[in-house]
């Protein structure tokens, strides 16, 4: 009788202390990347992104909770290509976890897995914050994006060998919508191929590589440096030789910038997205090139 | 003091690190940087001002360590060579060394020299070699990463501005959303504050707890609660010559050393972008209680008394950055000393009685960044650390070269 209850017991306290299926943790450095493991991962996934629409990835500091987040995460997943120089480093070193440590299966860095733009000859810091492995934002182009899914697909099953079939699944359904939208999106921009766009930052070269879009100028006179009035005076100058149809900023880039030059050159201002979370109607990855395009499109008007 | 060579020595080693550095440039050219350490190089440079010309102290308090009021005219800061990179998959070292100019002569100062865990795992980190103590939450930061041109008044009288020390340090992060890490460090002892490198040269010691969050995407958080201990043999303080006598006498201190420390920093950005706009608050206070014996060595004879020291110091500091590259700044410091001993004439003129005074400090600071790469900073402070009041003005410059610095919270 007592072996009976203590049975009872010992497979009652096994049930309570088996979760149903317990999900991975994912770090994501950025929105984007939280949105795609969500689409590869559905539920065996619990994601945090460190970062939001609102922040810009350069310039995040290695905040407590951050540390905290990484001990307990078992993929990190950023978009690497020294983005993340300035912070994620700090955080690997002080969350003591030998699992998401670059190298490990842990660790995904996205653009490493497609070819990069605006890979420096030169790396000198009087021509403002240039990356010497290239320009980190390559999730704007929905090209790459599915390359990065492929080996992101691949790595969830490494880490979670159970889920094989389900991310398997899901792959293979996120691949054909994608390829799909792919061709939607291309179609629609068709008006935007050849057309002059001035920039904040060189945050867009991935989307304008893929849209055939000309990159006229940027406000800012270096990357990473705060506009001035000169240099603004001059842009305007330049834009007689090539023409721009609009000018385009970021979320969490001065919009003031951007408004003064719009004034000036007498052409529009447009805030695109970005990345996920940077528009109210941009709720994954597919709507992000939504309403990006969207919104390029309304501003050829 | 730190490790010290002559001017020769800092001289080669300028020449060394030059050459270090023209080879990294060298090789970024052909695109293989990645198997070289980490290199970066401070630029720190300052103009002073002030009308005092009498004895910098602080009543209550012995001066020590890096503690100095700063110098009048144009003179140099702490520039640092720092070189740092993973040694492999289980290790990341780490090496600064400053090269400062200490009375018109040169000298080479091993700041940190460590090494610290990378792949241990579940949390743990093991550091070990020369470091800055963790305790507080300004201690374990560089001086050019300070908000201010100098240390708040509570680390200039307890710790000669900070305590750097050789040691082993064991840290902890709790595997909680919350974030909470304990830490403990067994240290040698040698350095101001302590000295003497007792208990078979683990004299010193340290406990600290940290936990941080966030509140919404906005503010973000850290407090923390720290303890210091040591036995320490003959800390000497800075000389202290009798008016007309040439001879100098050094208050001396032999005995142990407990301190306790609270910390608290929040910032503040709209949605966490710091890029326009941001508020930061830190605040720290520290105790001390010492128990022991002052002696003023070169005193003929030897004047000796006993002395069990109660001091405790804190500041408050705000920084607001109100457009890109612009920030202003607030401080107010304040110290208080309860100390007593056997013969109070040698304690005063150990300038560990403070006769009344509440040393205190406020401070005005404007700075401005071109990149996260160059700093250039005007502060005002109106300065009663001492009976002669004074208005000191401060410029500085800090410029960072070579890899990309780290943004610590």
């Amino acid at each position: 009788m007592k072996k009976l209850t203590t049975t009872i017991i010992i497979s009652g306290l096994l049930l309570v202390a088996q979760p149903v299926m317990a999900a991975i943790n994912v770090f994501s450095c950025e929105p984007e990347w939280k949105s795609l493991v969500e689409e590869l991962g559905q539920d065996r996934v619990k994601v945090y992104s460190a970062t939001t629409a609102f922040q810009d990835p350069h310039h995040i500091e290695a905040r407590p909770s951050l540390i905290a987040k990484v001990r307990r995460a078992k993929l990190v997943i950023c978009s690497g290509s020294e983005l993340e120089t300035g912070w994620l480093p700090v955080l690997l070193r002080q969350a003591g976890n030998a699992n998401v440590l670059p190298g490990k299966p842990g660790y995904f860095e996205a653009s490493s897995f497609v070819k990069r733009l605006e890979i420096p000859g030169k790396v000198d810091r009087s021509l403002g914050d240039v990356h010497a492995s290239g320009n980190p934002h390559v999730h704007l182009d929905p090209r790459r994006v599915a390359t990065i899914a492929k080996a992101l697909s691949q790595r969830l099953i490494a880490l979670d060998p159970d889920g094989r079939s389900s991310y398997t699944k899901n792959y293979e359904t996120f691949s054909t919508r994608w390829q799909a939208a792919i061709q939607g999106w291309q179609q629609q921009a068709e008006p935007l191929n050849g057309v002059g766009v001035v920039v904040h930052h060189k945050d867009w070269v991935y989307m304008f590589d893929w849209l055939n879009i000309k990159n006229v100028g940027a406000l800012e006179p270096k990357p990473g440096l705060p506009t001035t009035v000169g240099h603004l005076v001059e842009l305007k100058n330049q834009l007689k030789e090539t023409s721009a149809k609009m000018v385009i900023h970021t979320k969490y880039q001065n919009a003031r910038a951007a408004k003064r030059f719009a004034q000036m050159a007498s052409i529009p201002v447009v805030e695109l997205p970005y990345t996920v979370g940077g528009d109210d109607n941009v709720k994954d990855l597919f709507s992000l090139f939504d309403v990006t395009i969207k919104k390029l499109l309304g501003a050829l008007k | 003091m730190l490790s010290k060579n002559k001017f020769f020595y800092g001289l080669v080693f300028m020449l060394a690190s030059i050459a270090v550095l023209g080879s990294a440039v060298a090789r970024a050219d052909q695109n293989s940087t990645r198997f070289n350490p980490d290199i970066s190089l401070i630029i720190d440079g300052r103009y002073g001002s002030y009308s005092n010309t009498s004895n910098y102290a602080l009543p209550g308090f012995m001066l020590g360590g890096e503690a100095s009021r700063g110098e009048q005219g144009v003179y140099l800061g702490h520039n640092e060579l720092t070189l740092s990179s993973n040694i492999d998959d289980m290790f990341y070292a780490k090496f600064t060394s400053a090269i400062t100019d200490h009375e018109s002569s040169t000298e080479v100062e091993l700041e940190e020299a460590f090494i610290e865990t990378i792949g241990l795992d579940y949390g743990l980190n093991v550091k070990a070699g020369r470091f800055f103590s963790s305790i507080g939450y300004m201690n374990s930061q560089h001086g050019h990463a300070w908000d201010f041109v100098d240390a708040p008044l509570v680390y200039r009288g307890l710790f000669g501005d900070q305590i750097i020390d050789d040691g082993v340090q064991a840290s902890w992060v709790a595997p909680t959303d919350l974030y909470v890490k304990v830490g403990a460090e067994v240290l040698r002892g040698a350095h101001y504050p302590a000295a003497g490198a007792n208990k078979g040269g683990a004299g010193a010691s340290s406990l600290f707890v940290k936990i941080g969050g966030d509140v919404g995407a906005s503010h973000s958080w850290q407090a923390g609660m720290s303890h210091w201990e040591a036995d320490i043999s003959g800390r000497k303080a800075a000389s202290h010559s009798h008016a007309g006598s040439v001879a100098t006498e050094i208050p001396t201190f032999t005995g142990t050393s407990k301190v306790n420390g609270l910390d608290f920093v929040w910032k503040w950005s709209p949605q966490g972008n710091a890029s326009n706009e941001y508020l930061k608050v830190q605040a720290e206070y520290f105790e001390r209680s010492e128990a022991g014996n002052v002696e003023m060595v070169g005193s003929s004879p030897l004047e000796t008394t006993t002395y069990d020291g109660k001091q405790q110091g804190w500041y408050i500091q705000t920084v607001y950055k109100f457009m890109p590259c612009w920030r202003v700044g607030l401080r107010y410091d304040e110290l208080d000393s309860g100390n007593t001993g056997s013969n109070a004439t040698i304690l005063t003129e150990a300038g560990l009685i403070s006769n009344g005074h509440t040393p205190r400090r406020s401070t005005v600071m404007l700075d401005y960044s071109r990149s996260e790469f160059s700093r250039i900073r005007l502060q005002i402070s109106q300065d009663d650390s001492y009976s002669d009041s004074d208005t000191l003005v401060f410029i500085q410059y800090i410029m960072s070269m070579g890899s990309h610095g780290a943004h610590q919270f």
